[in-house]
């Protein structure tokens, strides 16, 4: 017992190191934040007057770069709807077609898909972008979208069909004699049972359309039309941009994902662990 | 008479059929979405002219070694750190739980808010760790995103502290699957911890942990955001990956071949890791 107390005490340094070094550039984010955007220069460890004020600035709409900020918030969620509406159904069609129903050449589709997964989607902006504007949907949201639910999906389509896998086949076989189609087994047996996978899913698929950067950047430039991350990006323009400003922007952008991810957390790692991060 | 020959029969059954019928989706998304983007851009890299220009570039190779550095040294030192650490977040202690919901928030934070955060932290000029290190040494900080050595030092750092929590997690995951009787009897052999961890953690986490490197070397080839939000490739271009030098061609100079090509020339080293990975997957999901 004392030997245990001794050796979490010796554990304290490291915990400290590692919250510092976790903490610091969020706890910045959160003093810039609380700072006059005429002290944003100070680069004080607390604010002399701390002060809400950048917040309601992002509220009210109350700045240059702000113009538009409830009209992008509302872009973002838009985006994180579709783009897990679209990954849920394509995947878990998908996945149900190629586990399931055991469809030929099903293994070869999903280690396309996979390979596609794996392909970092900046080494594919130019052609994507290109292929987009032939689409005529550069500056709308739906190129987003659709970049988003393109680069998820056979993500999504693994982990259903890893997770799929400890779903028993006597099930269909069952459900096959009492004379159900393929479509009631899929709604009836598959999608209930692998509800926990679905959670995940799409939850990876909110997160992705709502952290987007690049693709956002590259394809949204209209100030209407753009997610929230764009606009951030557009601070960087200028040297005078209120940086102040722009953190209360990103505190308000950061608490709904980080919020889901805690919430789902469990769902989190048992997906991830599922769909190929495994042992 | 014709004999009725139901379809069946010719080949297709009824669940093939319904097979390809769940399938229709994907196909679309994959036609559209993939098979042309990358036939557009086969077509693109194609074009000889495109890679003598990018070849002709002194910056080109500048970020060759750049990325080289960034996957050699940013992917151990943070797989390396994510197995140290896994040993401290496996321990039971509610204290150390309670860390590790801390510790998460890097992951669970979205890139543009956190790393445009570092950004002003770390100005030479007005940013807050300068400041801290003139007041309590009196000396002048270093010059962190003008200096382009130390800011792709900078760059690697904001690399790890964005993906270190989530690969810490893997891990941890991964120990927390060990058999405790593998460890009863380690100790009663006599183990010590060092022991321990070599002859029986490490065996165990072995193949997730070559898999996770696999995976975030690959990743970390196409990381976009620790590089173009910290420095946006600056000072002077000296500090881009390829998947920033290929979308400012593409997109800065307006020059696409000359993006695509600096895309394809990181293939050579994208493909074997693909391949390598897909392979690995699919043996493990079969086991």
């Amino acid at each position: 017992m004392n030997q245990s107390i001794r050796n979490q005490l010796l554990l304290i340094p490291v915990a400290a190191l590692v919250l510092i070094w976790t903490l610091l550039p969020l706890y910045h984010m959160l003093v810039l934040s609380l700072t006059p955007t005429d002290a944003a220069f100070a680069g004080k460890l607390w604010p002399d007057n701390p002060t809400l004020k950048n917040y309601a600035t992002v509220l009210t709409q109350g700045d240059f770069y702000l113009k538009y900020f409830w009209q992008q918030l509302g872009n973002s969620v838009f985006a994180a709807a579709m783009t897990c509406i679209i990954v849920l159904s394509v995947a878990s069609f998908a996945s149900f077609a190629i586990g399931r129903l055991k469809v030929r050449y099903g293994d070869v589709v999903s280690n396309v898909a996979l390979m596609t997964y794996l392909i970092p989607a900046a080494f594919l902006a130019i052609p994507m972008y290109q292929v987009m504007a032939t689409y005529e949907l550069i500056n709308t949201i739906w190129a987003l979208i659709l970049s988003v639910a393109t680069f998820t999906t056979p993500y999504a389509i693994w982990v259903l069909r890893q997770y799929g896998n400890s779903v028993p086949f006597e099930l269909d076989e069952a459900a096959k004699v009492d004379g159900a189609t393929p479509l009631q087994i899929y709604r009836l047996v598959y999608i209930p049972l692998i509800r926990p996978a679905l959670l995940a899913i799409a939850t990876f698929a909110l997160l992705h359309a709502w952290n987007e950067y690049l693709y956002a950047f590259l394809m949204l430039s209209n100030e209407s039309e753009m997610t929230m991350p764009v606009a951030m990006g557009l601070f960087l323009n200028n040297d005078d941009a209120p940086w102040p400003v722009l953190m209360a922007m990103g505190v308000i952008y950061s608490l709904p994902p980080a919020t889901l991810y805690y919430a789902v957390r469990k769902y989190m790692v048992t997906g991830l662990t599922a769909g190929g991060v495994k042992s | 008479m014709a004999p009725l020959v139901p379809a069946a029969r010719r080949g297709l059954s009824f669940e093939a059929a319904w097979g390809i019928i769940f399938l229709i989706p994907y196909a679309v998304v994959f036609a559209f979405f993939v098979v042309y983007p990358i036939a557009y851009g086969a077509w693109l890299g194609s074009n000889i002219a495109g890679y003598e220009r990018v070849f002709d570039d002194p910056i080109y190779w500048r970020t060759v070694k750049n990325t080289l550095v960034f996957l050699i040294v940013g992917v151990n030192l943070k797989m390396l750190i994510a197995l140290a650490l896994s040993s401290f977040f496996v321990l039971p202690h509610l204290w150390i739980r309670i860390v590790g919901v801390f510790f998460i928030l890097p992951w669970a934070v979205p890139h543009i808010p956190s790393i445009l955060s570092i950004r002003w932290f770390l100005n030479s000029e007005w940013g807050m760790l300068n400041n801290l290190i003139w007041e309590t040494t009196g000396v002048f900080g270093p010059s962190w995103l003008s200096n382009p050595t130390i800011a792709f030092g900078c760059i690697i750092a904001v690399h790890v502290w964005k993906y270190l929590p989530f690969w810490t997690l893997i891990l941890v995951a991964g120990r927390m699957a060990i058999s405790r009787d593998l460890y009863e009897a380690a100790t009663i052999d006599g183990a010590s911890p060092w022991q321990r961890f070599r002859f029986v953690t490490f065996p165990q986490i072995r193949n997730l942990f070559i898999t996770s490197t696999l995976l975030t070397t690959i990743w970390s080839l196409g990381d976009f955001n620790s590089v173009y939000l910290l420095t946006g490739g600056g000072p002077a271009e000296r500090t881009n990956t390829l998947a920033t030098l290929g979308i400012r061609y593409g997109f800065g100079q307006a020059d696409l071949s000359a993006g695509v090509a600096t895309m394809i020339t990181g293939l050579p080293l994208l493909v074997p890791l693909v391949v390598l990975l897909i392979r690995r997957l699919n043996r493990q999901a079969q086991s």
